[in-house]
């Protein structure tokens, strides 16, 4: 089955993003396909690449940049959401005169429309929050 | 319109406190392009959405309630709002803001967007959707 | 036609289980998960409810918040049954859609 999934609470304070990576890995275990990890609110928070949390503690980032290369996961952060937290890829920053961008590899930055397109091409959707 | 899928989408949270109020809208209006069947359903903390006269000067946060309004030209009319809820909460319809579709089939008749709908009613809703997201 | 709720909040200081108990219907399942587990111990406030609603309901708890948690087994509801990850995939798929009471 083709199962999508939405992050919606940032890594670290809410187990969302750590529940939505064990359960996308257990599917994709069982040989199902994960076509999409859609991130909106706070789940945008999960593609900066400058966390550097201590290293005896788990890389929520690097975990789901590692699963998405493996797996050809399409991992998806809300522009309009990234936008208001910070999380911006180089061409935004760019754009929006930023001296820097922060966006991890793996992510691409895109609009709402692919998390509609989600539910319209996957046969289930799961939401991870709080 | 037959291979449409219904997208139910979940609001339980009250706004301005925390965003999902805001974002879930921001979904909705983008959701209302892809030609697929949309309802809202509004419960729990959810129906405070929905009341009258927010104005959010004083807290310096973008009022988003006037947009509930706009949904009909979105071709999004289907608001239910549960009347436990609003029970529990000591609110009734008439403290929710009027909101209003034009039906395109008899003349553009302003029909109300939303719907009071019991408990039970919610439920068998949200059991017949395909795709259901919670904010 | 079927939903998968799941819940990933304490009920004792939460609403989400009580609204899912008071809207899931006949032949849905209640997958708790997060702090959701704590729904699942015995003896407490709303142990009862969810006992009631596991007559004609499913309900699971995700073993690794359990576990994480250190609830003792002997304290969990009975009807409440335990799945690992691979047990919730399962169950999204068993079910026709999946609701989240977040």
């Amino acid at each position: 089955m083709k199962l999508g999934i939405v992050v919606s609470e940032g890594p670290y304070t809410h187990q969302a993003a750590d529940t939505a990576y064990h359960f996308a890995k257990a599917a994709l275990d069982k040989g199902h396909e994960v076509p999409r990890v859609f991130f909106y609110h706070d789940g945008v928070n999960v593609a900066t690449r400058l966390s550097v949390p201590p290293q005896d503690e788990r890389h929520i980032q690097k975990n789901w940049t590692a699963l998405a290369a493996a797996n050809d996961i399409d991992m998806v952060v809300c522009i309009a959401a990234a936008q208001r937290r910070g999380i911006l890829d180089e061409n935004e920053a760019k754009r929006q005169g930023k001296d820097a961008s922060n966006l991890a590899e793996g992510f691409r930055i895109s609009g709402l429309g692919q998390l509609i397109e989600m539910g319209i091409e996957c046969d289930r959707m799961v939401m991870f929050g709080d | 319109m037959s291979d449409a899928k219904k997208f139910l989408y979940v609001n339980r949270k009250a706004p301005y406190g925390t965003i999902y109020a805001l974002e879930s809208l921001e979904v909705v209006l983008i959701a209302a392009a892809f030609e697929q069947d949309v309802s809202l359903a509004f419960l729990d903390d959810g129906v405070f959405q929905l009341t009258r006269d927010q104005s959010t000067d004083a807290i310096g946060v973008k009022n988003f309630s006037p947009t509930f309004r706009a949904l009909g030209d979105y071709e999004v009319t289907k608001l239910f709002v549960e009347k436990e809820s609003l029970d529990e909460r000591g609110l009734d319809p008439s403290d929710l803001q009027e909101i209003v579709w034009e039906d395109e089939e008899e003349d553009w008749e302003e029909k109300p967007s939303i719907r009071i709908v019991s408990r039970a009613e919610m439920a068998d809703i949200m059991a017949d959707q395909d795709v259901v997201l919670s904010f | 036609m079927s939903t998968l709720h799941t819940v990933n909040k304490s009920p004792f200081g939460d609403g989400a289980l009580s609204s899912c108990i008071a809207h899931c219907k006949a032949g849905d399942g209640v997958l708790l998960i997060e702090d959701g587990v704590y729904g699942a111990l015995a003896g407490s406030a709303i142990s009862e409810a969810v006992v009631a609603c596991s007559a004609d309901v499913a309900f699971y708890r995700l073993e690794g918040d359990v576990a994480a948690r250190g609830l003792p087994g002997a304290k969990l509801i009975r009807q409440v049954k335990p799945v690992g990850y691979d047990g919730f995939v399962d169950l999204v798929t068993e079910y026709d859609r999946t609701q989240s009471w977040l």
